[in-house]
């Protein structure tokens, strides 16, 4: 009897839960849109993304997306995109690769995006690439510096953002050799493609043999005293730094505590000052003469119109949260976005988006170029170094550009350009 | 000393009016499980076609954490091994069929054969890792275990980094997987496609757990988990069967983690940290420990929970400072809650919930009939 | 022979934390017969009190000491909110009640803190005084061994001497018999859950400076090596967590200092085999360990 009731039940509940899922899935039909771009229709655009807002690399990433979306509610708030108001769908993947999968999908099949931008992480992406590619989705500006963005063979629809890190291991590197030459030159970085393309572009410029010691880390592993010790002990004078901002900290702290100094060039990754800072509390003069690289303008320089623009924005449409290198690249990459929709003209489709990307030429809060083009789908191409002194971050020097493979590194020099007055980019 | 060893699901061998045992054969089991399973498919074939593509993909993965659960619940319900090292198992399984796939693919054979061969292979190769860890498995208990297992979680997906040579590190593999037959028509949707695959291989692995359980191995693994010395002097060799629970619950473990692979198309560590071993443990327990339903239960809530308490945060309408503090960390503390709250108020799960509904629904029936 | 030294001095000041917090998963185990994995959140619970304390207040030890009353109230407010009214038949429940309160615990903390880094002060310089030109032990390394050494000594002294510790004992081990003696169970019950929460707040305001930073998933690693220890060192033995706290932190330094630090999840099973193979209830288990 009882036996019975439990089959019984077993089938009922299962045959509860797919209709329940068949209830869920709720019939929008070919209505919306006329010849039915999905995320389009005449009023709206709807794009999506992926982001670690919870778990342990939420860190200082948490604020990136709700920063394009305050650039996108400005530009809503100024009429929208051929009179269409961007609507950005923020996903929660806690960088977790397996959920990205469920959230990309959600994005794509459910929700009918027009466009996946700034998907970050380079595992959590990497994972979807094929997903998206075979359902014809634009994966615009990935948020992250790996090289696997730039294959625009095998991922047509695929563009960066962040100059990859050999392009950055390269600049770092040339100031090594310009400025501190002769000086014994130490590499740590993250066990991962970060690290190695980072250590690859190092090797580029610098020649194979003269990096002294390498060392990587693992983020499972929160004790770096052992990599820093070996520096100390091979008496490296300029360590190149391929690490998150948790691990910059964590790095100069060690060094700190072992009596070890050395002159820090950092990755872009892990350079923000603001957050090195923030978690360094007290300790953040340890960070005084840390050379990092930016290719967006700097959080902190006021006068610069980006950021007036920018801080404005963020009072406006962001609760004022505070500001910082994660709210400038947000709302940078929303502005890129904008300039690609404008771009792709009025009867916005997803091959259209595709072709104004490949054209390429947007000009915007960048201090070097996009390397947009139908055979170049890596993102900014250089980057600017900077250095912190008296506890403020600010540039020196020229931009630099270059590119992944052995091209020389090259002063760039055009002046940069200024935001449009109503901070909406205009049709070129 | 039942607290040294791993849990008891509630009493359910006696039928609490006569005594008498309720495991009256009624024709022969295979077929009655057969009969279960040909339905649940016919069915599933039924709801591909009736909900959207990424229902399909829901339910396919669903399907695909079921196998995993299923033969977990197998080990901690019913031997009494608690493991904390299922996700890692899952990953072997991945990494295996991963690498089988993209074998094939280089060598540019296709056919539809392929598949179930890699499917096989990772079977193979999680039972492997999946002995040697149950031969040590069988030497510890209750926390001591979970110690090993949760260590096995951590490292399984380090190594995928340690020999990134073969495992590309944290970027991960990707895993080619040939589009449908076209013997299914040029526009065959794809999620449809996935549902079917992993729906198939899941109902067959928990087809063959079933018998298992109602088989004379069953019978052993829960003589085991209720009192080792009395099935010691019953003359069943302890440890040989827990090692045999081990290998049998890795291999749906492996075959679990190798559909999701398919599912995604792509193997990365981070997919299979120890955050998901914690989780497939707490989608069993949840779930009922101890019996397949449950574990049904406890993959659905897998992929339905977080999904639902997203929605159910994003039907509030908040401003963006508060917004931003609630995003992602308001479904978490409700599936957190929801944890705690199941796990008082209904310590056998949710398939202990539902039984104890169904049974005071038919008592009230026979009372009414009476 | 300069880099051993050195490894080995780190390696040691990192165990002492984790025999802390291993010492504080003993404490329940000995009481409640549960693994609190949420010992780890709940652990940074209080030190984010403890942060919002030092933070309006400006002074550390204050902060440090209200870690300490938060951590033993909150182990009070789990028992007697949750934890008292979670079926006990299973072992596994409390496991996953436990999990659960994770992630409560940690999304509550993202709510209200958000998701960045906090900085964790240390109250004494982390720079390392040398010793014939080998960077050895700092002040701060000095104060966490002191600190972990007394309370170590406390607790052994409390459960040896004290009528309070032997009534815990009693409660833990033989529930029924001590009920009919006239001890108070249940109160011992919380009693030992404050303590182990107290304990664990305090490994954790030890441990956070040496990290990256407060988070709500800052210990969550911590945790993993804590409970590591505990089991090789044995979950019903103080000593055993102490000695266990040791050994797990020397391995992860000397393995990542010559062997590379992804290899340190390996070694750490390689070491939990290798001891529970041998004694399969850790190292310090009474030799009749294994009862069924």
């Amino acid at each position: 009897m009882h036996r019975k009731a439990h089959r019984g039940l077993a089938i009922a509940s299962t045959i509860a839960l797919l209709i329940t899922a068949a209830g869920c899935s709720g019939d929008d039909g070919p209505g919306s849109g006329g010849a039915s771009v999905p995320g389009v229709t005449d009023t709206e655009i709807t794009v999506g993304t992926h982001m670690p807002l919870t778990g342990p690399a939420s860190a200082g990433y948490s604020k990136i997306a709700p920063a394009t979306k305050a650039y996108f509610d400005y530009v809503n708030a100024n009429g929208g995109v051929h009179g269409r108001k961007i609507t950005y769908k923020i996903m929660d993947d806690g960088y977790n690769p397996a959920n990205t999968q469920q959230v990309v999908r959600q994005l794509v099949l459910q929700d009918k995006v027009f466009a996946v931008l700034n998907g970050l992480g380079t595992p959590t992406h990497t994972g979807v690439l094929d997903f998206l590619k075979s359902n014809r989705v634009p994966d615009l500006f990935v948020a992250s510096g790996s090289r696997s963005w730039d294959q625009p063979d095998k991922y047509p629809g695929t563009f960066g953002f962040n100059p990859d890190y050999t392009v950055e291991g390269k600049i770092l590197a040339n100031y090594a050799k310009r400025d501190l030459a002769g000086q014994k030159l130490c590499f740590l970085g993250q066990d991962d493609d970060f690290g190695r393309d980072s250590l690859a572009g190092v090797e580029k410029v610098l020649g194979a043999g003269a990096v002294a010691v390498k060392q990587t880390y693992v983020t499972s592993n929160t004790n770096v005293a052992p990599q820093i010790g070996a520096f100390k002990a091979a008496e490296c004078k300029v360590v190149v730094l391929a690490t998150v901002p948790g691990f910059t900290a964590l790095s100069i702290g060690t060094a700190a505590r072992l009596g070890y100094k050395a002159q820090w060039l950092v990755s872009n990754v892990g350079a923000d000052y603001p957050t090195l800072a923030k978690q360094l509390g007290a300790a953040a003069p340890m960070l005084e003469g840390m050379v990092g690289t930016n290719y967006l303008p700097m959080q902190n320089d006021t006068a610069n119109p980006w950021i007036q623009l920018f801080t404005k924005i963020n009072k406006e449409h962001n609760g004022d949260a505070p500001f910082d290198g994660n709210t400038v690249y947000g709302m940078s990459v929303g502005y890129l976005f904008v300039q690609t929709l404008l771009a792709a003209g009025k009867d916005l489709t997803r091959e259209k988006v595709l072709a104004a990307v490949q054209k390429g030429g947007f000009q915007g809060p960048g201090l070097v170029p996009l390397r947009f083009s139908a055979t170049d789908h890596s993102g900014y191409g250089g980057q600017r170094l900077s250095r912190v002194t008296g506890g403020v971050q600010s540039y020196f020097g020229p931009a630099y550009e270059t590119d992944e493979a052995d091209g020389s590194v090259n002063e760039y020099t055009a002046a940069p350009v200024a935001p449009p007055a109503n901070g909406v980019p205009t049709v070129s | 000393m039942s607290a040294t060893r791993a849990a008891l699901p509630p009493k359910q061998q006696l039928d609490e009016r006569g005594g008498r045992p309720v495991d009256r054969r009624r024709g022969s089991t295979l077929l009655r499980h057969l009969a279960v399973v040909l339905a649940a498919g016919l069915l599933l074939v039924a709801v591909s076609y009736t909900v959207e593509p990424f229902r399909n993909f829901q339910l396919a993965t669903v399907a695909a954490y079921f196998c995993a659960t299923a033969g977990l619940t197998v080990l901690t319900g019913l031997n009494g091994q608690l493991s904390l090292g299922h996700g890692a198992l899952m990953a072997t399984g991945a990494y295996t069929a991963a690498l089988c796939q993209t074998a094939f693919a280089d060598r540019g054979m296709t056919g539809g054969w392929l598949l179930p061969l890699s499917l096989g292979a990772a079977i193979v190769g999680t039972v492997a890792v999946g002995a040697v860890v149950g031969v040590a498995a069988a030497r510890l208990r209750g926390p001591y275990l979970a110690g090993v297992t949760l260590a096995v979680a951590v490292v399984v997906p380090a190594l995928a980094v340690t020999f990134d040579g073969v495992f590309n590190g944290e970027q991960g593999l990707s895993v080619p997987v040939e589009p449908p037959p076209l013997s299914l028509g040029p526009y065959f949707p794809y999620e449809r496609w996935q549902l079917w695959v992993t729906g198939a291989a899941t109902l067959l692995a928990v087809l063959l757990l079933a018998n298992l359980i109602r088989s004379r191995y069953g019978r052993t693994f829960r003589a085991v988990r209720d009192d080792e010395v009395a099935a010691r002097l019953a003359g069943i060799h302890v440890a040989r069967t827990q090692v045999l629970a081990f290998v049998v619950s890795a291999a749906t473990a492996g075959l679990g983690g190798a559909l999701l692979a398919v599912l995604a198309q792509s193997v990365s560590p981070g997919a299979f940290s120890l955050t998901l071993s914690l989780f497939l443990l707490m989608a069993v327990v949840i779930g009922g420990l101890g019996r397949l339903t449950g574990a049904l239960w406890g993959a659905v809530l897998l992929v339905a929970l977080p999904d639902l308490t997203h929605s159910l945060t994003e039907m509030l309408t908040l401003s963006p400072a508060v917004a931003q503090r609630l995003e992602g960390n308001l479904p978490l503390a409700i599936f957190g809650l929801t944890l705690i709250v199941v796990m008082i108020a209904a310590p056998g799960g949710v398939q202990g919930l539902l039984s104890r509904l169904g049974r005071a629904v038919l008592a009230r029936g026979r009372a009414r009939r009476s | 022979m300069d880099r051993f030294v050195f490894l080995t001095v780190d390696g040691l000041s990192r165990g002492a934390v984790y025999a802390a917090f291993a010492l504080a998963l003993v404490l329940i185990w000995r009481a409640a017969r549960v693994v609190n994995f949420a010992q780890g959140a709940m652990a940074v619970a209080a030190a984010y009190v403890a942060y919002t304390v030092s933070a309006a207040t400006g002074s550390y030890w204050l902060g440090f000491v209200v870690a300490i009353v938060a951590g033993l109230l909150l182990g009070a407010l789990v028992d007697r909110v949750v934890m008292r009214h979670v079926d006990h038949a299973s072992p596994l429940n409390p496991v996953i009640v436990a999990l659960g309160l994770v992630l409560l615990i940690q999304a509550v903390l993202g709510m209200v803190y958000g998701s960045e880094f906090r900085p964790a002060e240390a109250p004494f310089s982390r720079s390392a005084l040398t010793v014939g030109g080998v960077a050895v032990l700092s002040p701060y390394d000095l104060f966490v061994f002191a600190t972990i050494g007394v309370v170590v000594s406390g607790l052994a002294w409390m459960f040896a001497r004290t009528p309070v510790g032997l009534r815990m004992r009693a409660a833990a081990f033989a529930p029924e018999v001590s009920r009919l003696l006239g001890v108070n169970v249940g109160g011992m019950l919380t009693f030992g859950w404050a303590l182990a929460s107290g304990v664990g707040a305090l490994a954790a305001m030890l441990v956070l400076p040496t990290e990256l930073g407060l988070h709500p998933h800052a210990m969550d690693l911590v945790f993993v090596s804590a409970f590591t220890a505990a089991v090789v060192g044995g979950l019903d033995s103080p000593p055993g967590a102490v000695v266990g706290g040791l050994v797990v932190g020397l391995v992860l330094s000397y393995v990542s200092g010559y062997a590379g630090s992804d290899l340190t999840p390996l070694a750490v099973l390689v070491l939990l085999l290798a001891v529970l193979l041998v004694r399969p209830g850790g190292l310090f288990a009474p030799v009749a360990a294994r009862r069924v």
